[in-house]
């Protein structure tokens, strides 16, 4: 008796964990018979993070809006982008449901997309891969930004605010993309005063809130004015708003959560790759390429700056930013130096993409330790 | 520095509430490796409760329940179902986890109400707060942080004594002798697998109600193994505990603070000392073999009197 009893509470426990997994399967918008383009979407996170899974789904929502009756859309979230057979079965299952877009929305989905893309059985499917590095001549392809340029005009609006010119940087690993972040940042903010110092904190993970305010924590107690982030959480900003007297700045999604501390963000506008790239595959016009879009194609965006920035700044920065818009500026041109006196650019040398994600350094005026 | 040593024990302060709850479960001859999953339920339940009542009462109590709860399920399958307790406790984990991220996901991104977090911010307590570096470091904390202190404390003078902390001491060591000697075994499980359980939850609550204010997901992220590690490294012993928790917890930032000094440290290597301490203490004592620092010698079997 007692041992069947046993093994019924064991089964029910995981039934519930199961369920419990699985809940977060959702369906986006309503079915509506044929369409011409049914999209399912794979994220790492939860729609509602306030971050980098809540900038995707906005984007995915202002789509379905654009483009009304012609488009469905279908999203999964929580799916862990370290196991390739959960996302391979995610993505089959969108499939499944009769999408014939699949955007996955985080690195390590990669491989599952790859393998599906050249199965040959998803041959009507067109896989758009965020982040990625790999595709095919038909129907794989990635998409990514120049979120250097955003974290520049962030930079810009921190030196404003610095007075003291001590900036914290809550940083997740020393990692290419990071790092292409924090040097746009320096380099932003010595246009604005070029004695600032940016002091970096590498948490050695991605997301763990505790970790990222106890850094944030860390960097205020030694002096930092403005605190930014590339990490999930907006625990950074939670930091700032209980010092009270420190600012900080978002990232992946323009969510406020210090209050009159939050001087802008830095974000991914992705309704601005969605609507053209959906349109093209609509029109047949689409062709597998590596997307990178810019501050002129709209998908990396700055939030409205706060006013605690002083007016002849905030002139710069939209002056700087409508140069980006223009596609007439350019972040990383020489003379730009390393923090350990190696040259990263040549005076009158100019990054090009390749060259940008060769960085494995923090520039001049950059305190951190990567190793 | 005394900033930091006061980050140090706000760290220390979710794994000291779990390590003192395992440490009493231990105790009782009961291995639970569920602390993570009931950390998680109770950080998801006392937000949750924080943002429908924005009662900082009920927040705790809500907490107290979740841990509980999840406690009770466990002592209902190991003590009396006599099921494994180790695969009982993994699961419990994996539950915990996931039923945290079912429950909170229509939360993401709210936070916890003024008044609750209000209630219980930072304040000097009266005199102790006004001690030099001591003061600072320990007793201008966040009133969370008290209750731990508070837990450790009756937690050290219930197991050290009074009989019934010897009863329990009794129970872990030999079971069928304590049976023998008219201690009610099954009681004297249940109740402390459900304290354990409760305490675990009040820390998982720590971390979502004072520390991020906002709900995310997997808030402990791995801090309830940290718990069941120091469990270990403290030998049983919850004024240890108390030092050990706060060792671990800037062991965690510890890098962070080097590299805000400018020191070339990376925290990969700081992540991983905890584990390797608790490695090398197991080795040490297991080979020294002094009595104080060895597990309760009937942990992990189940108890079934008519066995003997």
């Amino acid at each position: 008796m007692k041992k069947t009893l046993a093994i019924l509470l064991a089964l029910a426990l995981a039934m519930a964990t199961l369920l419990a997994g699985c809940g977060s399967e959702d369906e986006g918008g309503e079915t509506t018979g044929e369409t011409a383009l049914k999209v399912g979407y794979i994220f790492i996170g939860a729609i509602n993070d306030g971050g980098f899974t809540q900038s995707m789904y906005e984007g995915a929502k202002a789509a379905d809006e654009h483009f009304g009756d012609q488009m469905d859309f279908l999203y999964v979230e929580n799916i862990n982008d370290g196991d390739t057979s959960a996302s391979t079965d995610a993505a089959v299952n969108l499939i499944d449901q009769g999408c014939n877009v699949i955007v996955g929305c985080s690195y390590g989905y990669m491989d599952a997309l790859e393998a599906l893309a050249n199965s040959g059985d998803y041959d009507d499917v067109t896989f758009l891969h965020f982040s990625g590095n790999k595709m095919n001549d038909t129907n794989f392809d990635n998409w990514f930004g120049s979120m250097e340029q955003a974290r520049y005009l962030t930079g810009m609006a921190a030196a404003a605010v610095a007075e003291e010119g001590v900036v914290g940087y809550v940083a997740a690993h020393p990692y290419t993309e990071v790092q292409i972040g924090i040097n746009a940042f320096t380099l932003g903010a010595q246009a604005v005063n070029p004695d600032i110092e940016v002091k970096v904190v590498y948490i050695g993970t991605w997301g763990d809130a505790e970790i990222e305010k106890t850094a944030a924590e860390q960097l205020i107690d030694a002096g930092a004015e403005v605190v930014c982030y590339h990490a999930d959480s907006t625990a950074t900003q939670i930091a700032a708003a209980e010092a009270g007297d420190v600012y900080a700045i978002g990232w992946n999604y323009p969510q406020n959560d210090c209050g009159d501390l939050y001087l802008t963000a830095a974000y991914w506008n992705t309704e601005n790759y969605f609507i053209p790239t959906f349109q093209a595959i609509m029109d047949g016009t689409w062709k597998p390429e590596s997307h990178y879009g810019t501050m002129a194609t709209g998908l990396i965006a700055i939030d409205e700056i706060s006013d605690a920035v002083p007016a002849d700044i905030k002139a710069q920065i939209e002056s700087v930013k409508a140069e980006m818009e223009a596609g007439t500026f350019d972040v990383f041109k020489g003379p730009i130096y390393y923090n350990d006196g190696t040259v990263l650019c040549e005076e009158g040398q100019v990054l090009d993409r390749a060259g940008i994600w060769s960085i494995t350094k923090e520039v001049k005026g950059v305190t951190a330790t990567s190793n | 520095m005394t900033a930091f040593l006061a980050s140090c024990v706000v760290a220390g302060i979710p794994l000291l509430f779990a390590t003192v709850g395992e440490l009493l479960t231990e105790k009782a001859g009961n291995l639970n490796l569920g602390v993570e999953g009931m950390m998680l339920m109770g950080a998801v339940l006392g937000f949750i409760t924080a943002c429908n009542t924005s009662n900082p009462y009920f927040t705790i109590l809500a907490a107290v329940l979740a841990g509980a709860g999840c406690a009770l399920l466990y002592a209902f399958i190991t003590v009396t179902l006599r099921a494994n307790q180790t695969v009982t406790g993994l699961t419990l984990t994996i539950f915990g986890t996931g039923l945290s991220k079912f429950l909170g996901q229509n939360y993401l991104g709210s936070g916890v109400p003024e008044n609750v977090s209000s209630f219980f911010a930072k304040s000097a307590i009266p005199v102790l707060g006004d001690i030099p570096f001591v003061g600072d470091i320990f007793f201008r904390q966040d009133k969370f942080t008290y209750i731990a202190y508070i837990v450790c404390i009756i937690a050290a003078v219930y197991m050290y004594r009074t009989r019934t902390g010897l009863n329990l001491k009794a129970v872990g060591e030999n079971t069928s002798a304590a049976d023998a000697s008219g201690i009610n075994v099954n009681l004297y499980k249940y109740v402390h697998i459900l304290v354990g359980g409760a305490l675990c939850g009040l820390g998982g609550a720590y971390l979502s109600i004072i520390r991020i204010p906002i709900w995310q997901e997997d808030v402990v992220n791995g801090r309830g193994w940290i718990a069941v590690a120091l469990v270990i490294f403290v030998a049983w012993n919850p004024i240890k505990a108390f030092f050990g928790a706060i060792l671990f917890g800037g062991l965690s930032i510890m890098g962070m603070k080097l590299q805000v000094l400018g020191l070339d440290f990376s925290q990969y290597l700081f992540d991983m000392i905890p584990y390797v301490a608790t490695i090398i203490i197991v080795i040490f004592s297991t080979h020294k073999k002094r009595k104080e620092s060895q597990p309760p010698q009937d942990l992990g079997n189940n108890y079934f009197r008519e066995e003997r």
